[in-house]
């Protein structure tokens, strides 16, 4: 029975999501097009680094962020502004129903993206990856999708919808740039590469590097470690801004 | 019999901050009953309504929901709700969102039924972006109505709505109370609680302060409402003896009193040209204000 509800909540949930281009067209073109404009169209020899590759892992990390933040942070701002929410909290649905079906909806854009991330790449660009390693990436990616959902659960508890839209935008194109998922953090000034370990995008964008093999010695333990406790931070402060 | 006992506020106390919303609030909902609780902005009704779906927590006292704690999301498995203000995801078509509203339930009531009862028969495949607003007002209704409950709670159902559109959702709510749901109701309108309400419960300021048939709350403002044109200023008049309140509106005085007789004769001796004069029973809309007045400093 509980299960059943969490799968029908979830179905919703993804058809709702579906039915706005608003959401889908910019969730799946920004990452695919900026990838396909700087790992195949702009010529460029990156030395030691596989260029395709490299990106494929930081374009892969920006764009399964992307629904995450939105979805939730968007999501379930409106919602609880507009009484949807409300009207789940006092019928008999479990509260998890509502949480697990914005998390699915997340991972279903983040596999999308990753699909077709890497068609482009293997396709067009020239990517050369085993399937362990191109699995790992996906592993690193979907697993990497939930901090982001419970950064995007502390946005939407404190603002209202047009104000999350607005906030979102805020924390993802400036995190996104400055952890290094556009544009290599290498060839940033040191005081930004330094300033990178307090984005949890740069933890996650390092962990899918490492396992791709474009950057060794990642201490994969530390960073899955910080990517925990920002996690649990974030679902601490949203949990205190809902006993208000 | 306990068990007869579908919802129950006791002593249930509800602060905001300095706000006191409910003050020791003692209420039990029946079987089969329809109940209207009346009251003015800020009286405390929606605030009942919510400790009742268990979507805010007693400060003091305690409330029953199917004879338990209605946190517990298994003791709204009977509990249908309409809010005052629910937008529904636009993209999610109205037979979709009735079909979801299902699944939260063991013995949910079937969608076409649902939606027959709601007046959507025809606009299941619609859109709810496409929905005017009285359509939309009915499909909050259907999920109210999607699990098949036995009581329904419906806060403010008909604002906003046309004198039709009113009318037909009255006819649907009797429709549902023939069938045994047992329905309680927040409104503004007294014409609705009038109309619909087998029990009338008056609160004000946090406390039920009348509750009875709307026979008997009209009644319990005692008197009667005199109307007349006249020569003589509002304040003499309001000050002669047994005048409970007074008003001049559109050039004649009403006034209420609980001694019609009295306040006519000193009327009359004081205006020779005392005319239109009518007397009638108060309205419940006077019963009300009777009622929820502030008491005098």
């Amino acid at each position: 029975m509980t299960l059943r509800v969490h799968l029908w909540e979830s179905y919703y949930e993804l058809l709702k999501t579906l039915r706005q281009p608003a959401f889908v067209l910019p969730s799946l073109a920004f990452p695919v097009v900026f990838y396909t404009l700087f790992a195949v169209l702009l010529p460029g020899n990156w030395g030691s680094y596989q260029k395709a590759t490299y990106l494929l892992a930081t374009y892969g990390v920006f764009g399964v962020i992307g629904p995450a933040l939105f979805g939730f942070g968007v999501g379930l701002a409106l919602e609880r502004q507009q009484g949807w929410l409300r009207l789940k909290r006092v019928s008999p649905m479990p509260v998890s129903a509502y949480f697990t079906a914005k998390i699915v909806m997340s991972l279903v854009f983040a596999v999308v993206i990753y699909g077709l991330l890497s068609l482009v790449g293997l396709v067009f660009g020239g990517v050369e990856i085993g399937l362990g390693p191109w699995l790992a990436l996906g592993a690193v990616l979907l697993l990497g999708v939930l901090p982001f959902c419970a950064l995007g659960l502390l946005i939407g508890s404190l603002v209202s919808g047009q104000a999350a839209v607005a906030i979102v935008n805020l924390v993802y194109l400036p995190m996104a740039v400055l952890s290094g998922l556009w544009i290599p953090l290498f060839i940033f000034p040191g005081f930004l590469q330094d300033l990178a370990v307090v984005w949890p995008a740069w933890h996650l964008a390092e962990m899918a590097l490492g396992v791709v093999g474009q950057v060794e010695g990642v201490p994969m333990a530390r960073h899955a470690l910080v990517l925990l406790l920002m996690t649990a931070l974030f679902l601490v402060l949203a949990a205190l801004s809902w006993r208000r | 019999m306990a068990t007869d006992v579908l919802a129950a506020w006791r002593g249930a106390v509800k602060r905001y901050g300095a706000i006191t919303a409910l003050d020791g609030l003692d209420l039990e909902i029946h079987a089969g009953e329809l109940v209207a609780l009346l009251g003015v902005n800020g009286a405390g009704k929606t605030t009942a309504l919510g400790l009742i779906t268990g979507e805010l927590a007693p400060d003091a006292g305690r409330v029953e929901l199917f004879g338990g704690d209605p946190a517990l999301p298994a003791r709204r498995a009977r509990l249908g709700v309409m809010l005052q203000e629910a937008e529904l995801p636009e993209t999610l078509k109205v037979g979709e969102l009735v079909h979801l509203q299902t699944r939260y339930f063991d013995a949910p009531m079937a969608i076409d039924r649902t939606l027959a009862l709601a007046g959507l028969e025809s606009l299941g495949d619609r859109r709810y972006e496409q929905l005017s607003g009285g359509q939309k007002r009915r499909v909050q209704f259907a999920l109210a109505l999607a699990g098949d409950p036995a009581l329904m709670l419906i806060d403010e159902p008909t604002t906003g709505l046309d004198v039709g559109a009113r009318r037909q959702f009255w006819q649907v709510i009797r429709d549902l109370k023939a069938r045994g749901v047992s329905i309680v109701l927040t409104t503004h309108y007294l014409e609705e609680a009038d109309a619909l309400a087998d029990r009338i419960v008056v609160i004000g300021r946090g406390r039920v302060i009348a509750e009875g048939t709307p026979r008997e709350i009209k009644s319990r403002a005692s008197g009667r409402r005199i109307s007349a044109r006249s020569v003589l200023p509002l304040d003499r008049v309001r000050g002669f003896a047994h005048v409970a309140q007074a008003s001049a509106i559109d050039g004649r005085i009403h006034l209420t009193s609980a001694r019609v007789e009295d306040v006519l004769r000193e009327w009359l001796a004081a205006d020779d040209e005392l005319a239109d004069l009518t007397v009638e029973a108060l309205s419940l809309e006077d019963a009300f204000v009777e009622l929820t007045r502030e008491p005098a400093p």
